[in-house]
């Protein structure tokens, strides 16, 4: 087996006495789509929580290429390199399309308080780096057209793309992408499919968590199935499809 | 886009050195100086409310606190006003700190009542602590600045440094804002889950412009006590906090121009009011500043209704507009 970028191990979040994860096991291999779907309810946003550190887990380890990233703050995961996306959309709407990627930049840019102060922002070089770099993440995404636009008018299909742009300005190592296509047209969703394709083959890892199950089945590597916060099965694509438990779990029996 | 904001800043400057030609009143020169400290307030206030989306109803406390550092290590301890104004900020600065800390993990209604509360203590302390601050009878014989050697001890002069410092506030402004820093906090304010999953620090950023934003107050309250010469705790009560929000509010927080707007506007307001009383006083109609609140409160409240954006997005509402009304001529001249 590669060598896994992510390890969730023994992992359990209660809410109150709710438990929204119980003792889950995902492993996510480098360079690759992993998949996670699963009925309403089943904690998949709670597992992207948990790793990116926006809720504290009960239990249980995360670990990033062998290392424990486990309740670290959320701005300390980012600098490790791991960026996402939200399932409601949360573009910043008062910015352009353009400032908001820039804000993606910001683990990749230093200057501080005092020193934003005192220099004005045409004579900065970090400014001038920080436009082109998310430039370049727009034309990625293909958005460079609506660079100028406030991005609270957009689309929703732009939007998401824009929540994608803005998480390639992080240059993440891995890639949490939460229902990019829910709420999308198919012509949308196939387009959000090929622009996932096309992050993988810049090396970055992503893991999907999308109810749309011909997106999963077309795109992933491999997929896990989550219910009642458990793992349910994993495996690739057809094997998936063929599970007996899986089936049960989505059709009830 | 960037470079527009700062053609402003020149603009003012040329309004500001052509002012005392034409208001030739020493009274109004004084309000114009006043108008200055609170559109300095009001900036450092913009950046927290605004651009971080975080609210404060104590800045009239660190205003107070730039103040009566001054006037107690000048008058008490005989130091340098410029030091004082320094050792005042730091003061203020610490103290914000000691305040935001706990008070900014609340958010809207909450931290509004926490820092309303610091407020309303902060003017107790200037009322009580008679030994240190005067109590209700204050500090007088606070010393006037020396600016290169130019003994700032006419309004005019006062009026010309104060409005260079305002330039200076705002220029230190428009580059945080257009900055890492800059962008940061307006994540902030849209969303923090979002901020901090691209790795912006909330809790630190949210720390740091509340303090800086008590700065750029402490640094006006300085300024207050040497250009007036003499402080009592009247204008650094819990009605002060409120005005200075309502300003930037009118203004339009989303913009620190709207601000400086906001700023100016209802500091002249109640001169341009008693003025126009004057004027029609042989009718029976005469303005008091006791109406000061009730005026300021119908403005926010219509601005709020019809222009939650504020004067400044109304502004340029209008500018669009008229735009569009002469492009709409010119293309009926030529089909």
């Amino acid at each position: 087996m590669a060598q896994p970028i992510l390890q969730l191990i023994d992992l359990c979040k209660n809410f109150g006495g709710v438990v929204a994860l119980d003792h889950l096991n995902i492993q996510v291999e480098k360079s690759s789509i992993t998949s996670i779907i699963g009925p309403n309810g089943a904690g998949k946003t709670t597992i992207f929580n948990l790793i990116t550190g926006i809720v504290n887990r009960s239990s249980g380890k995360v670990y990033y290429n062998n290392e424990d990233i486990s309740g670290l703050k959320p701005h300390m995961i980012a600098e490790k390199q791991i960026a996402r996306t939200f399932q409601n959309v949360q573009v910043f709407p008062q910015m352009t399309v353009l400032e908001n990627v820039m804000v993606g930049r910001h683990v990749k840019s230093h200057l501080g308080f005092i020193l934003s102060s005192l220099i004005p922002p045409f004579f900065r070089i970090e400014e001038k780096r920080i436009r082109e770099d998310a430039h370049q993440c727009l034309s990625i995404a293909g958005l460079s057209h609506l660079a100028q636009k406030k991005a609270g008018s957009l689309p929703l299909g732009n939007q998401r793309q824009l929540e994608i742009a803005r998480a390639l300005a992080v240059e993440p190592k891995l890639l949490l992408l939460d229902e990019p296509a829910s709420g999308l047209n198919s012509r949308e969703t196939y387009n959000m499919g090929k622009l996932i394709q096309k992050i993988k083959e810049m090396d970055i890892t992503i893991v999907l968590v999308e109810h749309d199950m011909e997106l999963v089945m077309d795109i992933s590597d491999k997929v896990n199935v989550v219910n009642f916060g458990r793992s349910l099965a994993s495996g690739d694509p057809s094997e998936i499809q063929a599970n007996a438990d899986v089936i049960a779990a989505y059709l009830g029996t | 886009m960037d470079h527009r904001n700062y053609i402003g800043l020149v603009i003012i400057a040329v309004i500001i050195a052509f002012i005392p030609t034409l208001v030739k009143n020493d009274y109004y020169i004084g309000i114009l100086v006043f108008t200055a400290l609170n559109c300095l307030t009001a900036l450092g206030l913009c950046l927290l409310m605004g651009y971080a989306g975080q609210i404060s109803l104590g800045h009239a406390a660190f205003f107070g606190l730039g103040a009566y550092s001054t006037a107690i290590l000048t008058v008490n301890l005989g130091w340098s006003p410029w030091i004082a104004m320094g050792a005042g900020a730091c003061l203020t600065a610490v103290i914000a700190l000691i305040i935001g800390v706990p008070a900014l993990r609340l958010k809207g209604h909450y931290l509004a009542m926490a820092t309303l509360g610091f407020g309303a203590i902060v003017n107790i302390v200037f009322v009580a602590a008679v030994g240190l601050t005067g109590g209700p009878s204050g500090i007088s014989g606070i010393p006037q600045l020396n600016f290169l050697g130019i003994e700032l001890n006419t309004d005019k002069s006062f009026f010309y440094f104060s409005w260079a410092v305002v330039i200076l506030g705002l220029f230190l402004a428009l580059n945080l804002i257009h900055s890492r820093v800059g962008r940061g906090l307006r994540a902030i304010h849209d969303s923090q889950e979002a901020a901090s999953s691209l790795g912006v620090n909330t809790s630190k950023y949210k720390i740091k412009i509340f303090v800086l934003s008590a700065a750029y107050a402490s640094v006006a309250g300085s300024l207050y006590a040497s250009f007036i010469n003499y402080i009592d705790p009247g204008p650094f009560d819990v009605m002060h906090s409120v005005l200075l929000v309502v300003m930037v509010a009118v203004g339009g927080m989303h913009n620190i121009w709207g601000a400086m707007i906001g700023a100016v506007l209802l500091s002249i307001l109640p001169e341009f009011l008693s003025a126009l009383s004057d004027y029609f006083g042989g009718i029976g109609i005469a303005y008091k500043s006791d109406y000061d609140m009730l005026i300021y409160g119908g403005i926010l409240l219509v601005i709020m209704l019809f222009l939650p954006g504020g004067l400044y997005e109304g502004i340029q509402r209008l500018l669009q507009a008229s735009r569009n009304l002469i492009n709409r001529f010119k293309m009926r001249a030529f089909s």
